[in-house]
């Protein structure tokens, strides 16, 4: 048995406390711009203040709150949209291993047919087409992502589904409803835990993406992704303004994935490999 | 064979097909098109005109036959915004982004190869751990971000390389890194675990007692075994590329497809949308079915019924 990751797990529980608390926590407004104060280097760096720990942007906005504020985003948006993708991926798996033949079949087509598409260029005309908008962000990555759960899942009902207690189940009567809840996905779910363990990062990493080319969470609202855009320009003069929220989304994502390897090796060795 | 290769292009012309519909609809669906193209003072007669000079106006059945119709003739229409023919933009942009990933695609196997095979060969060292935290970052590290922080310490204070666009070789530098280290990371780890587990097996005990050397054990025997998996994963590296490609292209400001993409979706210039998404898709297909054909030559136990 490995050991707990603990301070991947203290990582993650500290950026879900700053996410909660940042009301709280943050020394100044997120939203309120000081244009006196524009591009105020960190603290410690010549001519910071520690009104403002890690200096200020282009508007003069506390880049520590808004961090603050962005970890809300990131940490729901990653949480949200690997929920809502597992569920219905998790279904379509279930459901197409469960029937076979054509019905499961065709499922089947239309989970490859998604998997061949590039997730970023959809989500990036999706989210162009109905908005930018924290909803829109989470479907449009969704309606792509639901398709690998669905094809891992597939995969693992087919070969329950050859196994006696199935068949013993089916012998006696249970419902195709009883059989899908009480037999098939307990059996599944470890394999759905660590998949979706293994992917929030990387979907914190799309949001933050999207946020970067426009298409994700509108401003003014703090975003990582969106930070990172905004100090672009000012890369060669006031590289804090890029340099933070990358580093929020560099430990938050490490953090998540050694807890997702972690998982992997407790709960489901056998997807090690991949 | 024959079989299996003629049941994947079904699936695969059947897959292009929906992504067409999709398309389609999603770029009609981007707002009025029209609003961006005309002056602002226009009539409704002038809207009406170019409405009909588009065939706007006809029904929206008509409309998608035509454009399946011309798209398999290889005729994408006109873009909005450069009022240009769009196969003129892919013909320039295409090779670009090709360039730009055969490099990218080119230093990534030569640094996950050895990397790979060195972090299987030497478990649990110094070099395994460096080799893990350079593939743990590369899974981390937003794209984007990569690419500014590089572009201002490599481009901005030491100005080693130029900070962005086309040019000689030292223009592909950044941009090629940072499109393939997320490829790498994921390779590097691929290489290294499907390597060690079959060192583990009986075949390789078997070369080992028979006294060959350590180095050919690795490289002849176990690597070719340990390829089949990183085969299987090639598709996806692939897809993983062309999207990273969007976002690394803007960020170098690299005049590529993922570039073309980015610029015609905020201009709701949906010729080119279509055209874009759909050639990318073409290509990434293609690739997956030559993957599928080459993964048998490599592996003589798989059968395809």
């Amino acid at each position: 048995m490995r050991r707990i990751p603990v301070i991947p797990l203290a990582i993650i529980a500290g950026f879900v406390l700053l996410a909660v608390f940042a009301g709280v926590l943050s020394p100044a407004d997120p939203y309120e711009q000081r244009l006196r104060a524009r591009l105020t280097p960190p603290a410690w760096q010549a001519g910071g203040s520690w009104n403002y720990p890690l200096g200020t942007d282009r508007l003069g906005r506390d880049l520590l709150s808004r961090i603050l504020y962005g970890a809300r985003v990131s940490l729901a948006a990653g949480v949200v949209t690997v929920g809502l993708s597992g569920l219905v991926g998790g279904a379509v798996g279930l459901l197409a291993g469960y029937w076979g033949g054509r019905p499961g079949a065709t499922l089947m087509r239309i989970t490859d047919a998604t998997l061949a598409f590039p997730i970023i260029l959809l989500a990036l005309v999706l989210a162009v087409t109905v908005g930018p908008s924290f909803a829109n962000v989470v479907i449009s990555i969704a309606v792509i992502l639901w398709a690998r759960y669905a094809r891992v899942i597939y995969g693992e009902t087919v070969s329950l589904m050859q196994r006696d207690f199935i068949t013993q189940a089916r012998a006696i009567g249970c419902s195709a409803w009883r059989i899908i809840a009480f037999h098939l996905f307990p059996n599944a779910a470890n394999t759905l835990i660590v998949l979706l363990s293994l992917q929030v990062g990387y979907v914190i990493v799309v949001e933050a993406a999207l946020s970067f080319l426009g298409a994700g969470i509108p401003p003014p609202t703090p975003a990582w992704g969106g930070m990172i855009a905004d100090g672009r320009d000012f890369i060669m003069s006031a590289w804090w303004i890029s340099l933070f929220p990358g580093l929020a989304i560099l430990l938050v994502v490490l953090a998540f994935n050694l807890v997702g390897d972690w998982l992997r090796d407790v709960l489901d060795p056998r997807l090690r490999q991949s | 064979m024959s079989r299996f290769l003629l049941g994947r292009l079904i699936q695969a012309a059947v897959t292009l097909l929906l992504l067409s519909v999709v398309v389609f609809a999603l770029a009609r669906a981007t707002g009025d098109p029209l609003t961006l193209v005309l002056p602002l003072g226009a009539t409704d007669e002038d809207f009406a005109n170019a409405r009909h000079y588009l065939g706007l106006d006809q029904p929206v059945a008509v409309q998608y036959a035509k454009f399946v119709g011309n798209a398999l003739r290889g005729d994408f229409g006109t873009s909005l915004r450069a009022r240009r023919p769009v196969n003129d933009l892919l013909a320039e942009r295409f090779p670009n982004s090709l360039k730009l990933a055969a490099f990218s695609m080119a230093v990534t196997l030569l640094l996950a190869f050895p990397l790979g095979v060195l972090a299987a060969a030497r478990k649990d060292t110094v070099f395994d751990t460096a080799a893990k935290i350079v593939a743990t970052l590369g899974q981390a590290l937003p794209t984007f971000w990569i690419g500014i922080v590089l572009i201002e310490v490599v481009g901005g204070r030491l100005q080693w390389l130029p900070a962005g666009g086309t040019g000689g070789l030292s223009h592909y530098i950044m941009p090629g890194l940072t499109l393939g280290w997320f490829i790498l990371a994921g390779m590097m780890r691929l290489i290294r675990s499907s390597l060690l587990e079959v060192l583990d097996s009986d075949f390789v005990r078997t070369a080992r007692a028979k006294g060959v050397a350590e180095r050919s054990v690795i490289w002849r025997h176990a690597l070719r075994n340990a390829l089949i998996p990183v085969t299987t994963f090639a598709g996806v590296y692939f897809a993983i590329l062309v999207t990273t490609a969007i976002v690394v292209e803007t960020v170098f400001a690299w005049p590529g497809m993922g570039r073309l993409a980015y610029e015609a979706i905020t201009a709701r210039d949906f010729p080119v949308i279509q055209a874009v998404v759909l050639v990318t898709a073409v290509v990434v297909v293609v690739v997956n079915i030559s993957v599928d054909v080459i993964y048998v030559y490599i592996d003589p136990r798989i059968h395809y019924r």
